[in-house]
């Protein structure tokens, strides 16, 4: 495990961000949040790649829904029966744990969610989902860490500051509020550290062994994929398969469950890219939508007591078509879920204004329908957790959304 | 044979003695000792009364059953899987069956047939790894290896072969190491174990009452691997000829059935009906009929061939001095075999006194199941998943134990384990093994109680400047001076 404290620049304009955060503070009503012995949690998963929300909660009630999404739909019978959530939609069977979570009212869904971008490019669609700004371009810090550096100075969740899980920090919670950093280790084996000075010493003293070894080790690394193209490989230092997410998911828990850890987390899961054979109940997304219950699961189980405060959300940049693509998959859409789990949570609920899914309901004509503001959702969270006023979220974290209103009562 | 001679300085004798004899240093040796008198150290190990022996007496070894008891177990359970496997089958045939939701799942209900033979051969490697892990310096636990692998069975063949192959070790190899050879040929080829390997439990004389009754026939699998592999050696002079009266000599060699008709079930029996009656010539030899004595004559006499001297001495050189031994040292070896009518013990001590085996360079890898034993012996016997951990190291580096991928054996030649695969995996061994090191506060101390002065420094120096005591302790283990012999 390593652990590293990426020190932001301590520009000035920075230290006056802080200072603006304070005098801001000084206005908020939800100030005794420490006095009522909660101490909330926000964990923030962002699903690169464009899930599919239409094939991770199913509107099994829906009459067009199983026409439209073909094979790969979702259904109540058959030999992987989704999970029911409400008279209307259910689960992929994949997630068990999201399942049960909803029946114990500690996991929520809003359904046909999206962001206020409405184009389908996921390099832009990703930069307004982690910028938190109105549209795409040249954004450098996240809306995650902005709302870390609006809570005061003094806060104990701002003095811990924000934790990010990868390879690399995820752009939702980059900028001047300090982050911490952790990654799985990529390799669980010695390790390159041990084979290179076994290499060493072959080389000075053994050239029959240290050929062979080396030719091993070049083996090793085709076979785990650190050599290959750059397809095969995680483009972005992202986490794309099932044992991954589970594990970042643990680290993270660890971190955050620490009486000084930090009280708030991003981690970014890739691969929901599912263009060809996407599968259903089950196949690459149900796969992918494992690792993603894996995660949920080892947060409930590692931040133990401190679940009960804690809320978890996974948010992707947009949603893909309503209909199966001639690759029995799906293209670049825009409605799709927005997953909440937690303690924290106000859950066994679906909360959707559904649009339906017939040829006219749908955005132009092949996507579902927009009826929820994924940032109405985060608003939300982030006022109920640690207090944030409509001002602050509507101007610092999510500029120029003051129209957006916080979704309330996400938090119970 | 043109290398510069300067290049090859003498090996240290204490790593002559626990490398190229041994099995390894363990922490507690005292290296000096060694050091001061090597083949006093070596020889001293022979004299030990039943050295070589792995006892059921022994109250740690009061599990082990012998080769009929655990032949009777395997029968048995074959039995109950057998049986299990009809109940289901027959299940499956019921047309009612799948009407009544009751009959599959009463089926299914049943408990799983424990697997009988896979824990009597976990039972069998734990003793086996136990002996070698007790062994100073473990010179007579190499010679009962080589001979193993020199008289293979497959563990792969048949659950009855895993159920048996710790006990035909134990009742074929160990009691000759220090033996006669002809005794021990003797002993493995009357085995179940073998019998059973290579087949000839199926072989049956087309003359016999058996062969006329059913049509059946020989099977020459072991009569060939007799000559090829165990005795005479490939090209030494025999004919297909020899091969086929040699394999109707053997018939009615076999093992007795379930049913006990013909003896204790499991144990060897001589079964006179499916024995190929008549006189027949091996090697220019004829043997007079007369049943099971006709082949015994014929293994006595191969036993002492010159060939087979020439074949033993070889390998025996190959495997405790180079791949390509040198011939003066084999010669004499073979002289030493004919001259002493195959005593082990001799050939053994022939071997220590040896100059070449003092002179030659430490340039063998050693095999998988050294290198195991080695590391083992190294860091410390702790307990643990054992022996399912060694097991697993052995299968991955291509030496799983009693599962050869022929009769012919493991290779004993130092290319066949250098390999890239080979080596990575040593390295994922070595890195695991340092991890669970408990015992080792110190990779340098271990460095000094294991290899001695006489190491690089090049590998001191690795290991002195290691970034963690698992870093240094794994270099150790993966150092040329560790890993060659």
């Amino acid at each position: 495990m390593s652990l590293l404290c990426e020190t932001p620049n301590l520009s000035r304009r920075a230290v006056l961000m802080t200072g603006g955060a304070l005098f801001a503070w000084a206005y908020l009503p939800r100030f005794a949040r420490a006095a009522d012995n909660r101490d909330p949690r926000l964990i923030v998963i962002v699903l690169r790649g464009a899930l599919d929300g239409l094939s991770t909660v199913g509107p099994v009630g829906d009459p067009d829904y199983a026409g439209l999404h073909g094979d790969i739909a979702l259904s109540l019978s058959g030999a992987n029966p989704a999970l029911p959530l409400d008279g209307f939609f259910a689960v992929n069977p994949a997630m068990p744990v999201f399942a049960r979570l909803f029946k114990a009212r500690q996991a929520a869904v809003v359904h046909a969610a999206a962001t206020g971008y409405r184009d389908r490019s996921h390099f832009d669609g990703q930069d307004v989902l982690e910028s938190g700004l109105p549209g795409p371009g040249n954004a450098t810090t996240g809306w995650l860490n902005r709302a870390l550096a609006s809570l005061p100075a003094g806060d104990r969740i701002a003095k811990a500051g924000g934790l990010a899980i990868g390879p690399s920090t995820p752009l939702v919670i980059r900028g001047a509020a300090p982050v911490l950093g952790w990654a799985p280790q990529a390799l669980p084996t010695p390790g390159d550290a041990l084979a290179e000075r076994v290499l060493d010493l072959y080389n000075h003293r053994d050239p029959v062994l240290a050929a062979a070894l080396q030719k091993g080790l070049d083996a090793d690394r085709m076979a785990t994929g650190d050599a290959l193209d750059g397809k095969t490989m995680k483009l972005k230092g992202g986490l794309d398969n099932a044992a991954g997410m589970r594990q970042s998911a643990q680290g993270a828990a660890r971190l955050m469950a620490a009486d000084d850890g930090p009280r708030i987390a991003a981690l970014a899961f890739d691969g929901w890219d599912t263009h060809v054979n996407e599968g259903g109940a089950t196949g690459r997304l149900a796969n992918l939508l494992g690792g993603l219950d894996g995660a949920f699961e080892e947060f409930e189980k590692g931040l133990g007591e401190r679940w009960k405060d804690t809320a978890v959300v996974a948010i992707t940049e947009f949603g893909r078509t309503a209909r199966i693509n001639g690759t029995v998959g799906t293209d670049h859409g825009t409605g799709t879920v927005v997953l909440l789990a937690g303690g924290a949570i106000k859950g066994g609920r679906v909360i959707a204004d559904w649009p339906g899914l017939k040829p006219a309901q749908l955005y132009e004509s092949r996507d579902l329908a927009p009826t929820s503001d994924v940032r109405a959702v985060l608003k939300g969270l982030l006022a109920d957790q640690f207090g944030l006023s409509a001002a602050v979220l509507g101007d610092k974290v999510f500029p120029e959304s003051a129209a957006v209103k916080p979704m309330r009562d996400l938090v119970a | 044979m043109a290398a510069p001679v300067s290049k090859f300085v003498s090996p240290d004798p204490t790593l002559v003695t626990l490398h190229r004899f041994g099995l390894g240093a363990k922490p507690g040796d005292e290296l000096g000792k060694i050091a001061a008198d090597p083949r006093g150290c070596l020889k001293a190990e022979l004299k030990q009364q039943d050295i070589a022996l792995i006892s059921a007496d022994e109250p740690k070894n009061a599990g082990l059953l012998d080769s009929t008891a655990a032949i009777q177990a395997s029968m048995t359970a074959a039995m109950e899987r057998k049986a299990a496997r009809d109940e289901k089958a027959a299940a499956a045939m019921q047309p009612t069956a799948a009407e009544d939701p009751a009959g599959p799942a009463g089926t299914k209900a049943k408990p799983a047939v424990p697997r009988v033979e896979a824990d009597i051969y976990r039972d069998e490697a734990q003793a086996r790894f136990d002996k070698a892990l007790a062994a100073t310096p473990g010179f007579v636990e190499r010679l009962v290896g080589f001979w193993s692998n020199h008289f293979c069975v497959s563990v792969a063949k048949a659950p009855v072969v895993r159920a048996c192959a710790g006990a035909f070790e134990r009742e074929a190899i160990r009691p000759f190491v220090l033996g006669r050879f002809a005794d021990m040929l003797l002993a493995v080829e009357h085995h179940p174990a073998m019998l059973f390997y290579l087949d000839n439990q199926q072989s049956i004389g087309p003359d016999s009452r058996a062969g006329k009754r059913r049509g059946r026939g020989l099977n020459e699998n072991l009569a060939r691997e007799i000559l090829e592999l165990h005795t005479l050696g490939v090209g030494s002079g025999y004919a297909q000829a020899d091969v086929t009266s040699f394999a109707g000599m053997l018939t009615g060699w076999t093992m007795a059935g379930r049913e006990g008709r013909l003896g204790e079930p499991g144990s060897f029996v001589f079964n006179a009906n499916a024995h190929q009656p008549g006189q027949a010539v091996l090697l220019g030899k004829t043997y007079p009929g007369g049943g099971m004595g006709q082949a015994e004559a014929a293994l006595n006499d191969i036993a002492r061939h010159p060939a087979t001297a020439q074949h033993i001495a070889t390998k025996l050189a190959r495997h405790f001095i180079a791949d390509d031994p040198p011939p003066a040292a084999v010669a004499r070896l073979a002289t030493v075999f004919t001259k002493t009518d195959g005593d082990l013990r001799s050939i053994a001590l022939t071997l220590i006194d040896m100059p070449e085996a003092w002179s030659t360079p430490l340039t063998k890898l050693r095999s998988p199941l050294d290198y195991v034993l080695a590391l083992r012996r190294a860091v410390g016997a702790t307990a643990g998943n054992e022996p399912q951990r060694s097991l697993r190291w052995l299968s991955v580096l291509g030496e799983p134990l009693w599962q050869p991928p022929g009769p012919n054996g493991f290779s004993d030649r130092t290319d066949a384990w250098a390999s890239a695969e080979g080596l990575k995996t040593r390295l994922d061994i070595a890195w695991q093994a340092a991890k669970q090191a408990d015992d080792i506060d110190d990779p340098d101390d271990a460095l000094a109680s294991l290899i001695g002065p006489s190491v690089s420094a090049e590998t001191r120096q690795a290991i002195s400047r290691a970034e963690s005591k698992q870093q240094g302790l794994a270099l150790l283990l993966m150092a040329p001076e560790f890993q060659r012999r």
